[in-house]
């Protein structure tokens, strides 16, 4: 009896290890009951208020937790909310903060209901954050399965909208199919090292089990596969365009941002601490994944004429680059990815901000067509999508130059100088469409003359007029803003980001 | 100690340029017109106080930038980069005055645009980092697409965008060479991760590894040039480009890349440039008479100068690859050289094709001699500098780049001597076929204004002045091209004229006495090693 008690006693809970989730977690139960009731002031001011409010405190307690070093798992071996888990945690929690900045006047999250929209937000947050900070394959299977669920119906919440009900469905039908990739992998896995703890997985590589045991082996490729999916890898990326292209924008900016931002940290913990020691066996293939990820994306970016299209590509090709930090399997390529993936934050944010901003009052949609000759109509809105394009391309004086130069150097140091020269092929590439944006908005006049005065208030949604002005969506021209300011410093003064990731760093032991 | 000296001289463009853009339009301009003036007046100041004798950098700077990455904020100036700053800081002033008088469409923009690339390319110039002088080459890029495709003519997107794609291809490849050297030095080694330019001439990497780093670097050097396979994007731009940015982009931005082979590559991978050698003459002959032929045949002034740039850049790296003291040092002489003959070249065009009704064909001009003296004055004495006239400052550079070739690489010299000549040919049909001849159909307009004669004339002044006096530059470059070249000629096992081996590989600090550097040369007087003041 007594030890059928002991048994059943919960495991030792760190409840301050563990705040950030039950933040975002109790964040999304709070806005969905607070969504229940009616009011304008309910509705438009309370509920986002109310989630970003959970946001800031999992962002307080994440800074709190901060302690380089400290690698001990939690609850009973299940998570470990180590310095990787809190800095991927904030890098969810800044994207989902903009997100619901970028919600705020959008009209459908309104119609699907806005208590039900940011709960949703806040619920795929949780599993971003329980999929970071997985210690075993059961807790990383929960929390992408956490992250996935919500993230399907939000890409189908502008309820009107056929393309957003496409994509919804498109990602169900695809995200399942990885994730039963995933799970079959992480079968195989257990079924070959008989742990699901990535201490016991790493320990029984090399020890019991053989480093060639095909069982092993076909596990990490399916697992591979599953998580390439989530990450956009190709040649998994194919629903990528479609789904990027059809979701509404706000959840759009999120899932490029946060989802692979998720994606990566488990690749980095799955790769770098469950498997190090095979690092000779599956190095080269992501390698090889690496590189065509690089090339497909670009390429097929040139010929997009959407924005969302674009961005989504060249999401992929992005993938290729932060793969790159994987493959070398060192302390200097989780820190590389993870600095490249704080810049990609910024770049992405106030490239979405500008598409969000113009879609709702051009004419064109999301179409290149929607910039044309935006430096004088609205350099405030100019100056940042040029900023994130140039950073994209990995111009100097911008943090994507440097978070490119950090994944050569650690590509270089690990031998694989030859991905180093793949990056760099990809970012030519890439120039040709990120410059024709930077073209659109600098280089081609437009017919119509925007008056000079802007009218007190623009309806946030409906057709194109010409006198849409960015100072009607003050919110939207500070986050671009914002975000292209970050993009800069960070170029120009980037040792407080090298801080923190040389304490990413140290969250995984015993590499090289 | 930290010397800001540079850094202040550096961003004071920029920094003018930011006051500017937030003044009202009429005052914003010219505080970013000041600001290039006072630029120009710091580098006098920083010349006056330069010491000659001293191979050494001089105003050095050197904090770390990011120190994860080894990457320094490290800049100096030594007799290498000296009188490149000078060109920069000099033409700067006069496009900026005539972008501030005669561009109408969003002026502060422009001179923001404008300043931000003096700011890049004195960066550039400045840099003793290695990823340093990376972000400054790819920063130059980014005004460049925005002046060429915002203020251009005709195809100026497809221009630009061909431009930026022709030289950023380049220098990413050089970037994925810069972090590669790094690296592979560091390991090789077992040191910190470093990029100082000058610690890694001190530790070449093995000649193997070296040349495939030579090729990424070569390959966004000579685009930047541009030299002869690598020149497709030179006819595009050339046409499109406003007349301010093409005398700067001529002027000063193609010798970024050939001052980039004395101050890093030679240096760097001795071994390498050896053993690239006979391909890189090959390139440089094949510019020089490429560029040559083609310019005598283009019936548009602009692109005569362009295909005649190809030449001279040839030339300059003939001197260059010929790894020789004198070569080297006429390389740099023919870059200033080159640098205010086309800035004044382009100038000249500039006011040809206003009084030729704003075309840009030889056909239309004509006969403008005797309605414009004043032009045709300047335009001569700017054209006898083209052709190397005895008595110009390119016939010194072209004759010790030629004494440097014929020293060690007698074919390649004598096969580039006949580029001299074709220079001859097309700098005169140019000069012919706009001033003299019958009168152009549709040429108007009497001599030179104020700003052009304003902008024009201190041009020749300063050519004609360095005709005379060449040893302003031969002075203060020669210890330092020397140090340069000294590990690539003994690699190539060209040890040179005399003088006693120096050991220390890559790149080595001499202390010279600042004599007549002609008699020094042969004489061959003892090599003091110095350490780097700092």
């Amino acid at each position: 009896m007594i030890d059928l008690l002991a048994a059943a006693r919960s495991p030792e809970i760190d409840y301050q290890a563990l705040a950030p989730l039950l933040a975002t977690a109790g964040g999304s139960i709070a806005v969905l009951l607070a969504g229940l009731f009616g009011g304008r002031a309910v509705q438009r001011v309370l509920l986002p208020l109310v989630a970003a409010t959970a946001l800031v405190v999992a962002i307080a307690f994440s800074v709190v937790n901060w302690e380089p070093g400290d690698t001990a798992p939690i609850v009973a071996n299940a998570l470990a909310m180590d310095t990787l888990a809190l800095f991927m945690s904030m890098i969810f929690y800044v994207s989902g903060l903009v997100t619901i900045g970028l919600s705020l006047r959008w009209e459908s999250a309104r119609e699907a209901g806005t208590g039900e929209y940011l709960a949703l937000l806040l619920g795929s947050i949780t599993g971003m954050t329980l999929l970071a900070s997985a210690e075993n394959l059961v807790t990383l299977f929960v929390g992408i399965e956490l992250l996935s669920i919500p993230l399907y119906v939000l890409c189908a919440s502008a309820l009107r909208d056929r393309r957003s009900l496409e994509a919804g469905l498109k990602y169900l039908v695809i995200g399942s199919v990885g994730s039963a990739t995933l799970l079959y992998g992480l079968a195989l896995v257990y079924g070959a090292t008989g742990s699901t703890d990535l201490d016991g997985i790493a320990a029984a590589i090399g020890g019991s089990v053989a480093i060639t045991d095909a069982l092993l082996l076909t596990g990490i490729a399916l697992a591979v596969v599953g998580l390439a999916f989530k990450a956009s890898v190709a040649p998994f990326h194919q629903w990528t365009p479609d789904v990027y292209e059809g979701a509404p924008t706000p959840v759009t900016s999120f899932m490029a941002v946060a989802t692979k931002a998720a994606a990566f940290a488990i690749l980095l913990r799955l790769f770098d601490h469950a498997f190090p020691t095979v690092q000779a066996e599956w190095g080269p293939a992501l390698a090889a994944l690496a590189a065509f990820t690089i090339i497909v994306g670009n390429v097929a970016a040139i010929g997009q004429r959407s924005l969302k299209r674009i961005l989504a590509w060249s999401g992929v090709a992005q993938a290729g680059y932060l793969l790159v930090g994987v493959v070398v399997g060192t302390t200097l390529g989780i820190q590389a990815t993870a600095f490249y993936l704080a810049a990609y934050l910024v770049m992405n944010v106030a490239a979405f901000a500008v598409v969000i901003a113009r879609e709702r009052v051009s004419e064109h949609g999301d179409d290149l067509e929607s910039l044309r000759d935006l430096a004088r109509a609205a350099p405030l809105l100019a100056w940042p999508m040029t900023i994130a394009m140039l950073a994209l391309a990995g111009f100097p004086a911008t943090a994507g130059f440097i978070g490119k130069f950090y994944l050569i150097d650690a590509a270089v140091a690990g031998d694989y100088a030859w991905l180093g020269i793949a990056i760099v092929v990809g970012s030519m590439i890439s120039l040709v469409y990120y410059l024709r944006v930077v073209a659109v908005m600098w280089m081609d006049r437009l017919e119509v003359k925007l008056p000079t005065i802007p009218p007190r208030y623009v309806r946030p949604v409906g057709g194109w007029s010409p006198e849409a002005d960015p100072r009607a969506q003050p919110e939207i021209v500070a986050i671009a803003v914002i975000a292209a300011a970050a993009t800069v410093v960070l170029g120009i003064l980037p040792s407080p980001l090298f801080d923190v990731v040389r304490d990413v760093g140290t969250s995984i032991s015993g590499l090289l | 100690m930290v010397d800001v000296s540079l850094s202040v001289l550096i961003f004071l463009p920029l920094a003018a340029a930011l006051v500017g853009a937030l003044a009202p339009p009429r005052v914003g301009r010219w505080v970013a017109v000041g600001g290039s003036v006072v630029a120009l007046a710091y580098v006098l100041v920083i010349l006056e106080d330069f010491s000659r004798a001293s191979a050494a950098l001089q105003f050095t700077t050197d904090v770390a930038w990011i120190s994860e990455l080894g990457v320094r904020y490290s800049l100096g100036v030594d007799g290498l980069n000296l009188f490149l700053i000078l060109l920069t800081a000099l033409l700067w002033v006069p496009a900026m005055v005539w972008a501030a008088l005669r561009v109408a469409d969003r002026p502060r923009l422009f001179m923001f645009h404008m300043a931000l690339a003096e700011t890049a390319v004195l960066g550039a110039f400045c840099a003793q980092d290695l990823a340093l002088f990376v972000v400054f080459f790819d920063l130059m890029l980014v005004p460049f697409y925005f002046l060429i495709g915002g203020w251009g003519q005709g195809e100026r997107v497809a221009a630009t965008t061909k431009f930026v794609i022709y030289t950023l291809v380049g220098s990413l490849l050089m970037l994925a060479g810069a972090v590669a050297l790094g690296v592979l030095t560091a390991s090789e080694t077992g040191n910190e991760l470093t990029f100082s330019i000058r610690e890694l001439a001190q530790s070449p990497l093995p000649a193997g590894t070296q040349n495939w780093i030579f090729l990424l670097f070569a390959a966004a050097f000579l685009v930047k040039a541009p030299a002869f396979p690598l020149h497709g994007w030179v006819v595009d731009t050339y046409r499109a480009t406003p007349i301010p940015v093409l005398v700067v982009l001529s002027a000063v931005l193609s010798k970024v890349g050939v001052y980039a082979f004395l101050r890093i590559v030679l240096p760097v991978m001795p071994d390498a440039s050896a053993t690239f050698q006979e391909p890189m003459l090959v390139v440089a002959v094949i510019s020089i008479l490429y560029g040559s032929v083609l310019a005598f045949s283009q019936s548009e002034p602009r692109l005569v100068v362009a295909y005649s740039s190809i030449a001279q850049l040839g030339f300059i790296l003939l001197g260059i690859f010929a790894l020789d003291e004198l070569g080297a040092q006429g390389a740099l002489m023919q870059m200033v050289n080159h640098g205010l003959v086309v800035a004044a070249l382009f100038f000249i065009i500039a006011a040809l094709t206003a009084r030729a009704a704003g075309s840009p064909s030889l056909e239309q001009m004509g006969g403008m001699a005797l309605r414009a003296p004043v032009l045709a004055a300047l335009f001569l004495i700017v054209a006898l500098a083209t052709l190397a006239m005895p008595g110009s400052p390119n016939f010194v550079g072209e004759i010790l780049i030629l004494f440097g070739a014929l020293e060690e690489q007698l074919v390649y010299a004598l096969v580039a001597s006949v580029g001299v000549a074709l220079a001859a040919v097309y700098g005169i049909r140019l000069l012919q076929r706009s001033m003299h001849n019958r009168v152009g159909p549709s040429v108007e307009g009497g001599d030179l204004g104020r700003l052009d004669l304003g902008v024009i004339a201190p041009l020749a002044a300063v050519i004609v002045a360095l005709g005379v006096y060449p040893q302003l530059i031969l002075d203060r470059t020669e210890a330092a091209t020397t140090a340069k070249v000294t590990a690539a000629a003994e690699s190539a096992g060209q040890g040179g004229r005399d003088r006693p081996a120096i050991e220390a590989p890559g790149g080595p600090i001499f202390e010279e006495p600042g004599a007549d550097p002609r008699t020094e040369l042969d004489g061959g007087e003892s090599h003091a090693e110095v350490s780097e003041g700092r």
